[in-house]
């Protein structure tokens, strides 16, 4: 039990490979379902949205939107391939879905109708996929690491990963404005509340400066961005300046906010993501530098390319390197 | 020695076993799909007590029957037929779902011993199913496949490519099982996405289908007898209707959900309200 290294005692913590679990730390703010309630509000004045789900109403927050409108709601059974095929029928038909399921299950399972029947005729269906990266114990059928790297090889697709109960919010009305099809990496449930103490607006296509820092530059998006404040806070103890940058549209990718922060001499910076190593905002930023011959001192936070373990998720976040103790780990070694 | 353990011996004792063990792994975590452990233990009681071949100190034997668990939410269940067939020792059920554990919440393949695919993604057991059957055949074994699945994955379309691709490879050693409990996440099966008349449909579809009380383990044996002496060249399908929490009553009685909540105190007294059950 005794540890050399000076440490708090071991918290409580979740033990098992549940499917759901909270990615909220204990005591920390939350919203309860933004996304159903932000939908709420936002159907209010469009009558042309409707929700769908696949058996996963309840999981995905849609619930709300059902008890609030429950004409304008279809169950479509267990059944993503015929979730999104029939939505591109109904955007056909001039109606704007939003459509729920696993992001396993939206990337893995429904890929081609997605690909076929919504992103090539460019059509209005939204998407909103929830357990996204690793945010289940249950183990790889339910862990969506490599969901940004499919859709962001889609043409036409847009793809978002909002960070917290604030900008789900305000992701939602901006899904509805833009034309096209939207992926959106959803966090459902209690969902923690971060960026109203730093004055955020979400804005679609926009990278934004969350904190400044001299030292060391992370670029992430969706609950590594929650993390990469955490891990900012932590390190002002030992006088390293952190400075964030938040990544929420994943594609199309703010280059020039990307290359302007990155191209600040004497940072390093370091790509966090709640995603595979493949694929996602780490290649995606490296390639934009690379390209406009931008080199600072690289580094990246992701989940490596395996099958991960089921678990308690705080052991899997510690064991994959994103959990906030990992990335200060991390980025203290590499300084 | 070839084959088995216990075949004929009290199957009613076989599955009260199975019960009392899921609710022992359902008490290591509070929680876990118990509702469906305990709809589907008297089928698993007659697949592993009754029906297949297997050894138990050997789970990869070539000769053995295997089995699918498609509906992998309910590896729970499996587990404790497992541990009943002495697959898996009795004391690791202490571990059930902790971290590093060989019984996690989701059924998977490398896990566990006695595990013969990865579940969790739902719709995939009976696709394998078909291609493990045609296997045997291609190795000209004897073995059969029984691959037990979910109501709600009849939504799934998946499952019917393997139903028809099953009658037209004229299947005759893969087995199907659907636990119909009318159950699904967002409520009720038949709201979901209805699939009734179950059985004219499969008929249609080539299948040898009955459909029975999948709590009356002597109507289980008997279809699964059924299926194997069944004569002609076709997939054979045993359709199970089973109630949620079979063997606890208060918990059959409480409202149906996919996730039925048990709280702390209550798992001692669905052991006690199981062992009531058993003389009875
Ligand atoms: C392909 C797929 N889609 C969705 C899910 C999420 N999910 C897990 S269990 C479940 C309900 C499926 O119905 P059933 O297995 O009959 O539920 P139960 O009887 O256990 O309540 C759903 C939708 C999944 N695991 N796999
Ligand atoms: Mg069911």
């Amino acid at each position: 039990m005794t540890d050399t290294t000076a440490r708090a005692p071991e918290k409580v913590r979740l033990k098992t490979s549940a499917m759901i679990a909270s990615i909220a730390a204990e005591g920390q703010a939350t919203k309860p379902a933004p996304f159903g309630h932000a939908l709420v509000e936002l159907a209010k004045s469009r009558p042309e949205i409707v929700g769908m789900t696949a058996d996963l109403g309840k999981y995905t927050d849609l619930h709300v939107f059902k008890e609030a409108f429950p004409d304008r709601c279809y169950q479509m059974g267990m059944a993503e391939q015929l979730l999104f095929g029939a939505a591109a029928g109904l955007a056909h038909e001039g109606f704007m879905p939003f459509a729920t399921t696993y992001a396993v299950f939206a990337s893995r399972r429904a890929y081609d109708f997605i690909h076929q029947t919504i992103a090539e005729e460019n059509l209005d269906v939204k998407i909103a996929a929830a357990l996204p990266g690793l945010t289940s114990g249950y183990g790889p059928s339910h862990q969506a690491a490599e969901d940004l790297a499919l859709f962001r090889a889609m043409p036409n697709m847009t793809v978002v990963d909002p960070c917290d109960a604030l900008e789900t919010e305000q992701v939602v009305p901006a899904m509805a404005e833009h034309r096209g099809p939207v992926y959106m990496r959803l966090l459902r449930g209690k969902v923690p509340l971060v960026l109203d103490e730093y004055g955020y607006r979400f804005e679609l296509g926009k990278a934004k400066m969350i904190r400044d820092g001299a030292d060391v530059l992370v670029i992430s998006s969706g609950l590594l961005t929650m993390r990469a404040l955490e891990v900012a806070k932590a390190l002002e103890a030992d006088k390293v300046a952190v400075g964030v940058l938040h990544v929420p549209t994943i594609k199309p990718l703010d280059t020039a906010t990307i290359l302007k922060e990155a191209g600040r001499t004497g940072r390093m910076v370091v790509v966090a993501e709640n995603h595979t190593v493949i694929g996602g905002l780490g290649e995606a930023v490296a390639g934009v530098l690379l390209r406009e011959g931008v080199a600072p001192k690289f580094r990246h936070i992701g989940l490596p390319d395996e099958f991960l373990a089921a678990g308690a998720l705080p052991t899997l976040h510690d064991r994959y390197g994103i959990s906030a103790e990992a990335m200060s780990g991390s980025i203290k070694g590499w300084l | 020695m070839t084959t088995t353990i216990g075949h004929n011996v009290d199957l009613p004792e076989r599955a009260y076993r199975i019960r009392r063990h899921a609710l022992r792994m359902g008490e290591v975590q509070g929680q876990g799909y118990i509702a469906q452990a305990l709809d589907i233990a008297d089928v698993l009681a007659t697949a592993y007590f009754h029906a297949m071949e297997y050894r138990p100190e050997d789970p990869h034997w070539e000769g053995r029957d295997r089995f699918l668990l498609s509906n992998g939410h309910y590896a729970i269940a499996l587990y404790a037929a497992l541990i009943e067939a002495g697959i898996i020792p009795e004391d690791e059920l202490e571990t059930y779902g902790g971290d590093g554990s060989r019984l996690p919440m989701s059924g998977m393949a490398a896990y566990t011993p006695g595990m013969e695919m990865s579940g969790g993604s739902l719709g995939l057991g009976l696709s394998i199913g078909v291609g493990m059957a045609l296997g045997l055949k291609r190795k000209g074994s004897k073995n059969r496949v029984y691959t037990l699945f979910s109501d709600g994955e009849l939504d799934e379309g998946s499952v019917w490519e393997a139903i028809m691709s099953a009658a037209h490879h004229k299947l005759d050693n893969l087995i199907g099982i659907i636990d119909v409990n009318n159950q699904q996440a967002d409520g009720p099966s038949t709201e979901m996405l209805g699939f009734e008349p179950l059985v004219p449909k499969l008929e249609a579809f080539g299948w040898f289908t009955q459909r029975i009380d999948g709590n009356d383990i002597e109507a289980v044996r008997a279809a699964f007898d059924a299926a194997k002496q069944h004569p002609d060249p076709q997939p054979r399908m045993i359709v199970c209707d089973t109630r949620m929490g079979c063997g606890v009553p208060f918990l059959e009685a409480r409202e149906k959900s996919h996730f039925i909540r048990v709280e702390e105190h209550e798992w001692q007294l669905a052991l006690d309200a199981l062992d009531a059950g058993r003389t009875a």
